[in-house]
């Protein structure tokens, strides 16, 4: 069965645009990223990977640490382990800005 | 046919394809992933869904002439067409189509990675593939219809017969064409007949050289992406009719084997 698991962070920064990366491939994801009104980021993960709500927070924790951007972020998971995501996140980012 | 390190068809996805078949800073895509055209069939079978449904379609110019390329991508359950990647498809030919009737004609490229119909939306898939065909039946009436097969899936299931009627067919030696892909050959008629694991057999069976050998393909081509596009624009240039392969007459099935045999260098 599919998860849902939803994160929010508190935000300080803006990114300039939408941005695309990824697919929903094995061990994969796709991510969409974009701008958000509110002084927030607020993320969806839908992964095919259930039991993995620990390690989700841990990868997007340390990435809106590191970079607390007011996103609204959709990630749709086949998989992909958690360096691939923070991988991910760091790609989805370099274009968003 | 050298190759250029660097600049392959395969090893771009679906949407650098599109972009990299029209004309440089031309590529705009209809319906991207923010869009949300998700298939809302997947979920409920625990299947996570793709944004785009694993379909791109693109517009731009080609050559300098309006262009609408719609790519699959191979990577997203196989490139397996649903209903909703499928309406895509038919949707942009249908309006190909009604543009060439009001004399606005354009340039559509089938980049075709795919491996048919997606099992689990199974009849929409049927139904997609059916409203495919008959717009790119009804489109090649005003304008030729190209297929690019270079991708790393090829094109099996329903939307082989898409490829079958298209104007032009380009292929590389990577690429597979075949109705059945070689588990369902195997799964059917036993490892004895067509094993699937053989990928020599199978490359010799459905690959691109053998596909262009027969007819099946109008061109076969390095996986270069300056040859793929310069094969693209004298596919259009040429401006080919259809023409159908003909199918050779057999009154015995047992003597047509024995020649399908023989055609692909088999002792029967």
């Amino acid at each position: 069965m599919i998860e849902t698991l939803t994160f929010t962070y508190p935000a300080s920064s803006q990114v300039e645009r939408r941005a695309h990366v990824g697919v929903v491939a094995s061990g994969n994801c796709e991510l969409l990223l974009e701008p958000h009104s509110e002084q927030h980021a607020s993320v969806v993960v839908r992964t095919s990977a259930g039991g993995y709500g620990a390690t989700w927070g841990a990868v997007l924790d340390r990435f809106f640490a590191r970079h607390p951007v007011a996103v609204r972020l959709e990630i749709d998971d086949f998989g992909a382990t958690p360096a691939v995501v923070a991988m991910r996140l760091e790609q989805a980012l370099e274009q968003a800005r | 046919m050298t190759p250029h390190i660097g600049d392959s068809y395969a090893e771009r996805d679906a949407r650098e394809r599109a972009r990299a078949l029209l004309d440089p800073g031309t590529f705009r895509e209809l319906l991207d992933p923010f869009a949300r055209m998700r298939s809302p069939y997947l979920a409920a079978q625990g299947v996570v869904s793709q944004s785009d449904d694993g379909v791109v379609v693109a517009r731009g110019t080609l050559g300098g002439v309006r262009a609408c390329v719609i790519a699959t991508d191979g990577r997203f359950l196989g490139g397996a067409v649903g209903e909703i990647g499928g309406a895509k498809i038919a949707a942009s030919l249908e309006l190909a189509r009604r543009d060439a009737e009001r004399g606005m004609p354009m340039r559509v490229v089938l980049a075709l990675d795919t491996g048919g119909i997606r099992l689990q939306e199974a009849n929409l898939g049927l139904l997609a593939i059916a409203e495919i065909c008959d717009a790119v039946v009804a489109l090649r009436a005003h304008q030729p219809v190209v297929a690019v097969i270079a991708g790393r899936v090829g094109v099996y299931g329903g939307m082989s017969i898409v490829t079958a009627l298209c104007n032009d067919v380009i292929v590389t030696e990577g690429a597979r064409i075949g109705l059945n892909g070689p588990d369902v050959v195997e799964t059917e008629a036993g490892a004895d007949e067509f094993d699937a694991s053989d990928r020599p057999l199978v490359w010799k069976v459905t690959g691109g050289r053998r596909r262009f050998a027969q007819g099946h393909a109008t061109a076969l081509v390095a996986d270069d992406m300056p040859d793929i596009r310069a094969a693209v624009e004298d596919a259009f240039v040429r401006n080919r009719p259809f023409v159908a392969i003909e199918r050779p007459e057999f009154p015995d099935p047992g003597l047509e084997r024995e020649a399908f045999l023989r055609a692909y260098g088999i002792t029967p």
